[in-house]
């Protein structure tokens, strides 16, 4: 199945920037591979248009995102990753941006219920994933049980990393990891606190594993 | 970070079509298929990388982890690291890599990074990484800033005058010691590369680091069938007691026939400028017996070439005493 670009050419102001930019790379390239723009695949996301996405921004493209059990209809630069689509345009500032290169773990979400990098992640590429934050594990009324063991164990000083431990937290008590202090500190790894709460981050996480 | 198009491969003739538009599938490819996105998006955001554009090949099935029917591995290019390191067969019969990819990255980046992403790991050199250092890596003929500059963590081995930066990745060591296959889609058909053969030496060109041509999908690796009583381990030597890259690191396999030894492979990381085998050692070893003597003669050969620069003379010494160790340890298993 050849697609011909040109019939299907994407009608958001991505499509003009990228041809404007691109043409003479992009069109013969892709009119000749089998392969589907992805803004071929916004034709269904304008035919139904969502407040969000009737918007035209420039050079923005429509998907829709699954965060905590709801789809929004967002504009997103195919540039933006997960992590400053959830913070600059679904307004889920509970995830931090820390290094924004992998290498801190603020960022950590659940895609499809493993930890991820959310700032490695392109927000384009996460349309049919279930994507859940810290909003969506728990609030100030109804703690999940790692928030409530955090706050117990004192496990944060200024708080920053904190949102970013805690989902990779969760996500580790279902992982296959050993039951020591030392297992919990290497599956932790990718969570880096400069306050140094790390003994009471392992405290905080002990005190669930024993709990489930 | 640059625009770029995204396109979603459907099939794997769709992604090869796709990425034969570039120029090349080394440094500098302005297509670039993209998994787990944990190594080139960073890069692109340090405008390292700059492809015009992407192919999204995460709905191709090329996931999976199952038997050959030789009795070997078959390892789909997409199967996540943290999904291989965990699965029962390569825990059980090829513990190295299992091993190698544990002690790799962060549970997180695990979960993203898939077989072949990591087979393509790029460089952490930081002169790769910074567009306003010289070099030939990243920008052929700009020079090497690493050389009588800040090279404490690069490579002693398979240097050349041009580069010397070091092949960061674990789990290409475990898969240099299980000698792993790669398996290539491209233009003319599909073929199958020993990794041995899959690495470049920087050489001249050190922006040319696999044999990957325009168009090449890596589909798989297979790995074959365990030999009977060979017992195999890795150790990572680092700054940090985890989530950083190896100073140096061994991969090795053994099997024994009382105390002498009939079967070994041995490879290491982060001292070579690609995953590292060392032939020679395996050669001093090879019907010897397992004493700690004739480990210490195998890593004084696997390290007889290394060529330390201002800053990474320690890793000489280093690499040898985790080879000796790593041996030791798998000899006391196997």
């Amino acid at each position: 199945m050849a697609i011909d670009e040109h019939e299907n050419e994407p009608k958001t102001s991505l499509g003009r920037l990228t041809r404007r930019s691109f043409l003479s790379h992009v069109g013969a390239a892709t009119a000749a591979t089998a392969i589907a723009p992805l803004a071929s695949s916004s034709a269904s996301a304008e035919a139904a248009p969502t407040e969000a996405a009737s918007t035209k921004i420039p050079g923005t493209v429509p998907i829709t995102l699954r965060v905590n059990g709801q789809s929004h209809a967002v504009q997103v630069d195919p540039r933006a990753t997960l992590l400053d689509t959830l913070r600059e345009t679904l307004h889920l500032t509970g995830t931090k941006k820390g290094c924004d290169h992998g290498q801190c773990g603020a960022c950590t979400v659940h895609v499809n219920e493993r930890r991820i990098n959310s700032c490695l992640a392109l927000a384009v590429m996460q349309q049919n994933a279930e994507i859940t934050t810290i909003e969506g594990i728990g609030g100030p009324e109804n703690l999940h049980p790692m928030q409530d063991a955090f706050v117990e164990h004192d496990g944060f000083q200024c708080g920053y990393c904190t949102s970013g431990q805690i989902m990779s937290a969760v996500a580790m008590v279902k992982e296959p990891w050993g039951k020591t202090d030392a297992d919990v500190r290497e599956a932790m790894s990718g969570n880096i606190c400069r306050c140094g709460a790390y003994p009471n981050i392992v405290a905080a996480v002990q005190a669930v594993r024993r709990m489930s | 970070m640059e625009l770029f198009q995204l396109v979603t491969a459907k099939t794997i003739p769709d992604a090869v079509k796709a990425q034969a538009q570039s120029a090349t599938a080394q440094n500098g490819a302005d297509v670039r298929f993209i998994a787990g996105g944990t190594n080139l998006v960073d890069y692109m955001k340090l405008n390292v990388e700059r492809p015009r554009q992407l192919v999204d090949i995460n709905g191709l099935p090329l996931d999976k982890i199952e038997r050959t029917s030789e009795g070997g591995l078959k390892i789909g290019a997409l199967a996540r690291n943290a999904d291989v390191a965990q699965d029962a067969t390569v825990k059980e019969q090829y513990a190295v890599l299992s091993q190698a990819l544990l002690a790799g990255a962060s549970p997180q980046l695990r979960n993203m990074a898939t077989t072949a992403g990591n087979l393509l790991q790029k460089t952490r050199c930081v002169y790769y990484r910074d567009t306003a250092s010289a070099c030939n890596k990243r920008q052929p003929g700009s020079g090497c800033s690493a050389i009588g500059g800040y090279n404490r963590m690069l490579a002693i081995l398979g240097t050349s005058e041009h580069c010397i930066a070091t092949n960061p990745s674990d789990q290409n060591v475990a898969l240099m010691a299980l000698e792993a296959v790669v398996h290539i889609e491209g233009k003319n058909g599909q073929r199958a590369v020993p990794v041995s053969e899959f690495y470049l030496l920087p050489g001249s060109t050190p922006e040319r680091e696999t044999v990957l041509q325009p168009g090449d999908l890596i589909t798989h690796i297979t790995l074959s069938k365990p030999v009977v009583g060979a017992k195999s381990g890795y150790l990572k030597l680092r700054d940090r007691a985890s989530y950083e890259f190896a100073l140096a690191s061994a991969a090795i396999v053994m099997k024994k026939d009382g105390d002498r030894i009939t079967y070994v492979r041995v490879a290491m990381g982060g001292v070579g400028t690609r995953p590292w085998r060392a032939l020679e050692a395996e050669k001093v070893l090879m019907g010897k017996a397992a004493t700690e003597a004739n480990f210490r003669a195998a890593a004084e050969a696997a390290l007889h070439g290394a060529r330390p620069q201002s800053q990474n003379g320690f890793k000489v010494e280093l690499a040898k005493r985790c080879l000796v160790h790593t041996m030791g340890q798998v000899s006391q298993i196997a």
